[in-house]
């Protein structure tokens, strides 16, 4: 793989959140374990995992949003998170070039300002225009790259629904004009059949603007769709990470076997002849992860070592990731 | 009967004209309505505004200033000429009473002011950037709670009161002529509230910042690249406006009683400025003789705290976005 | 078939009175549910699909009222019971799951307690009875170690217990019909998927009838055997879940099922989007409800709304596509 063309390499990262159990001692969530990989420049990098996986975190780690507990990040060769330092690098430029989408999009706008404000915000901050009137016009061009138009500037976030409210959010994302963008969940708090045309418009915005996405979600139809490669998360740990179509061809680790028999399929005779692999028990907190592989409680597979050390991220086939003892 | 030209397509335009955007109502129109429907804040509204007129243009309509002693009209009852009557010096009590009640008012507004500055800057930068800092931010207000509030006034207005004079005596600048007017004992209580009275706005105003730093639009702010300033600025204090409006209202006359209180003691204004406060503490002596004198400034004072209360009340509850319907 | 029908819904309407104006949330839905049956009841928010099972149930909260239809369970019209055949009919012989077990369960009281309350509401056994009908109830479904789960509150569960124990709550009176408000949507993939197996082998075993709510098509496809969809208050389409998926004849299921990315596509495919955006119910338009966003809405859409016809053997679809002069017949 040319070095040239990775746009971000996270290494190591660790993010913990201290917390007092239930007897007053400090304890430390373990949300994001030990984890590595790369997204290459242009390309989707789909995240998708469970609750307590840790992929949200992951997501606001790397824009140090939430600040990493330990590890390293890489944007554009560009160090801007070496756990190792004492002082990091500031991150007023890479938020220029680094943006985000949120989940639940009427509380990612502030109700107290007009669409145009929330828009206007961003040119503010990275003084991206002259005078007003170009102001007012990139607002506008946004807009209408997002399918609204400017009459809606003057509108309050609340006068619209869902899926338009998600529209703003993501001119606002494009006002700086970035070139890496976290949809964290980006459709999960939408309608149904408004989902597809958000889709649609992101995979435009990319094909156009030659962005990069870092796509979390726990829906694997939507993911699946939309990305390049994948990484699936369990407890913390990426446990494999594969190309698109590989992934689900060849799926080689166990829960990435189980959560791709467990995605429901709007089809019934696909349905039925199914073999479903379904597992025992719940996820267990963050709070008290299994030892070794964190997934070796659930594992219909698991053997001796899973339960005492923890799984080498290996390279199986070409860019085919795995942590697993029996692969 | 169904036409055969019905189940031609539609046209985008036919469409769109199917419906519109529905107007959705603002925060201020909402609240607004609420307020409406409460019967009492709105009688308390008039009273207040007919209170403001009092105070501040009635003595335009009038002969009289509040210092003008007129020879030979002393301690006249109310009548036709004097409707308030007149005081031991000739002077017209109802221009005295209007100008008191303006005092009495600016001293509120004033005082509330300078809580509102304070306690806002102070509430947001404690709660928003929270560990140390809050810590040791929140200490220092509980320590000022526990200071007794009329003492140091009075200690206040004790201590400064000669050094104001000879400074006001001596000086000729514009800004001692002006404070000269305002005397020493007013000037402790707004200095006063700038040291004390600000602390409980500071911990509402904290108590918002917590909970409204926690937002996730104040994330996406920082995802932008926007800074502290930024985000308290116009992200935290629009979005708890409700709160800091509906609390410096309510300071107002919790400012208008202590000034009253501390002028009837003495240590308020100073002659020949008069307050609602001092205009009582005036008619103490000929209390039996001239009761009007007392009972007339004691239920202007009352109407003015109660109503101002009571609109408060009926503020909160109309900016209280759980409240939304 | 002379069999007589579990439950009938005759046109029911259900209509919110509130500040803002009258939103007619169900505008004149039908449907028939057979013993044993699954029916999926499939719409996004705003079709009114949740209210409908509210009000079949009882549980239909002001300022929302039933306006006009009937319900009819086992041939008798629920809309006339009183207060004392509701409160003996709801969790006896039709109980309701929800979507967030959390919020529909007291933090106060154990889940044994809970549990037991259940039991006793309706059958008058001793408590120890009531017990040991719990602890089976548990088992059944598919929690490990009931006794000690019993002296457990509902925040030391996780999600996919919880949803357990609702389901054991529903299911404690042995009812003829369970509501299920779409009680997989708020767990995660793989406990969805254990939820869906369990609650698919107690419907085999028991023979219940299930009106299962939702908005995922895949989930339909995987348990029910009927689905109705829902658009703007109305039934726009109804069938055999076969049908539904292989024979779909309302453009807005179509649109739905075009617009659904699968996990199992072969190569990328566009997706296909419905436009527009879902309909304000405080202000629907006239005629179709779908009219604004449909690719074949005509003129008559806008004015009209469509008549329901029959396509397929029990298959029925709201559409005036179907009713085209020259083509098919008009209701």
């Amino acid at each position: 793989m040319d070095n040239k063309d990775i746009l971000l390499k996270v290494e190591n990262l660790r993010k913990y959140f201290p917390i007092k159990d239930g007897f007053g001692k400090m304890k430390n969530v373990q949300a994001v374990e030990n984890v590595s990989f790369y997204i290459n420049k242009g390309e989707t990098f789909g995240l998708v995992g469970e609750s307590g996986c840790g992929k949200t975190t992951l997501g606001r780690s790397i824009l140090r949003l939430l600040e990493p507990t330990a590890g390293k990040i890489t944007y554009d060769g560009d160090v801007i998170f070496d756990g190792k330092l004492k002082k990091q690098s500031k991150m007023l430029p890479f938020r220029r070039k680094m943006q985000i989408i949120f989940q639940d999009p009427s509380a990612s706008l502030d109700p107290r300002m007009t669409v145009g404000e929330i828009i206007g915000e961003a040119l503010d901050i990275h003084k991206l225009y002259e005078n007003k009137k170009q102001r007012t016009e990139r607002i506008n061009k946004l807009l209408d790259m997002v399918g609204l138009n400017s009459e809606h500037s003057n509108r309050y976030p609340h006068e619209f629904s869902g899926g338009q409210q998600q529209r703003i959010g993501i001119a606002r994302a494009l006002a700086v004009e970035p070139e890496f963008i976290v949809c964290d969940e980006p459709i999960s708090a939408l309608d149904v059949s408004i989902q597809s045309q958000i889709v649609n418009m992101l995979e435009d915005m990319q094909n156009e603007l030659g962005l990069t996405y870092l796509f979390i979600a726990h829906d694997l139809s939507v993911v699946r769709h939309i990305s390049d490669r994948i990484g699936v998360m369990y407890l913390g740990n990426m446990v494999e990470l594969g190309a698109s179509h590989e992934l689900y061809k060849n799926p080689l680790h166990p829960y990435t076997k189980t959560l791709l028999s467990a995605v429901p399929v709007p089809d019934p005779k696909v349905s039925k002849s199914r073999k479903r692999i379904i597992l025992d028990g719940e996820i267990p907190s963050p709070m008290n992860p299994p030892s070794g592989c964190r997934f070796h409680t659930r594992c219909p597979y698991a053997v001796e070592i899973c339960s005492r050390e923890l799984p080498e991220w290996r390279e199986i086939d070409k860019e085919h990731f795995v942590a697993c003892h029996i692969v | 009967m169904i036409m055969r030209d019905s189940f031609e397509p539609a046209s985008r335009e036919e469409k769109e004209s199917h419906f519109e955007l529905v107007k959705g109502v603002s925060y201020w129109q909402d609240a607004w309505r609420r307020l409406k429907r409460n019967k009492v804040a709105m009688i308390s509204i008039y009273i207040i505004a007919f209170i403001f007129v009092f105070a501040f243009i009635g003595p335009m309509f009038s002969d009289y200033d509040y210092t003008t002693q007129l020879r030979g009209q002393e301690n006249i009852a109310p009548s036709w000429g004097f409707p308030f009557g007149t005081d031991n010096l000739g002077r017209d009590l109802l221009v005295r009473t209007m100008y008191g009640a303006r005092v009495s008012l600016i001293v509120g507004v004033c005082a509330s002011l300078i809580v509102l500055v304070i306690g806002t800057v102070y509430g947001s930068v404690s709660g928003y950037f929270g560990g140390r800092v809050d810590d040791v931010m929140m200490r220092v207000v509980e320590l000022i709670y526990s200071l007794p509030d009329i003492l140091v006034v009075l200690l206040l207005s004790a201590v400064l009161r000669t050094p104001l004079q000879i400074w006001f005596n001596s000086s000729g600048g514009f800004i001692a002529g002006k404070l000269s007017v305002v005397g020493p004992g007013l000037i402790s209580i707004f200095i006063a509230f700038g040291l004390l009275y600000w602390v409980g706005m500071a911990r509402i105003i904290r108590g918002q910042v917590l909970m409204l730093k926690e937002q996730e639009y104040v994330v996406a702010a920082k995802a932008l690249g926007a800074g502290s300033k930024r985000i308290i600025v116009k992200h935290l204090w629009p979005n708890c406006i409700g709160q800091i409006i509906v609390t410096t209202c309510m300071q107002i006359p919790s400012a208008i009683f202590l000034e009253s209180f501390l002028s009837f003691l003495g240590v308020g204004v100073s002659a020949p400025l008069t307050s609602l406060g001092s205009m009582s503490a005036d008619a103490l002596g000929g209390m039996y003789t001239y009761s009007y004198r007392l009972i007339i400034p004691a239920i202007i004072l009352s109407l003015m705290i109660l109503s101002l209360n009571l609109f408060g009340d009926g503020l909160r509850d109309a900016l209280d976005p759980r409240l939304k319907k | 078939m002379d069999n007589k029908k579990l439950l009938e819904i005759k046109d029911l309407k259900v209509t919110f009175f509130t500040h803002a104006g009258e939103v007619k949330a169900v505008g004149g839905i039908s449907y028939d549910l057979d013993y044993g049956e699954v029916m999926g009841i499939v719409g996004e928010s705003g079709s009114g699909k949740s209210v409908e099972a509210y009000s079949i149930i009882g549980l239909l909260q002001s300022p929302g009222k039933i306006v006009g239809g009937e319900i009819l369970f086992e041939n008798k019209n629920i809309l006339e019971f009183d207060k004392k055949q509701m409160q003996d009919f709801r969790g006896n012989e039709i109980a309701m799951i929800f979507q967030n077990p959390m919020t529909c369960m007291n933090p106060v009281y154990t889940v044994g307690n809970q549990l037991i309350e259940a039991v006793l509401c309706h059958h008058k056994i001793p408590k120890k009875e009531a017990q040991k009908r719990a602890i089976d109830m548990l088992n059944l479904v598919g929690i490990n170690n009931p006794e000690n789960r019993m002296k457990q509150y509902p925040h030391e569960l996780s999600g996919g217990m919880r949803q357990r124990v609702m389901i054991a709550m529903g299911l404690i009176c042995d009812p003829k019909l369970l509501i299920a408000d779409e009680p997989t949507t708020a767990l995660d993939v793989t406990i969805q998927a254990q939820i869906l197996e369990l609650m698919k082998e107690i419907q085999k075993n028991t023979q219940m009838s299930i009106i299962f709510i939702t908005h995922n098509l895949g989930v339909v496809a995987d348990i029910c055997h009927r689905v109705s969809v829902m658009y703007a208050g109305k039934i726009v389409e109804q069938g055999n879940v076969d049908d539904i998926f292989y024979n779909t004849s309302h453009p807005y299921t179509k649109g739905l099922l075009k617009s659904m990315p699968r996990v199992d596509a072969e190569g990328y495919e566009r997706l296909i989007p419905i436009e527009g955006t879902p309909v304000d119910m405080l202000n629907p338009p006239e005629g179709c409800g779908f009219a604004t966003r449909c690719q074949s809405c005509m003129k008559i859409c806008l004015k009209e709304a469509p008549p329901t016809i029959e396509v397929g053997e029990r298959h029925t679809s709201s559409c005036w596509l179907l009713a085209m002069p020259g083509e098919g017949e008009v209701n």
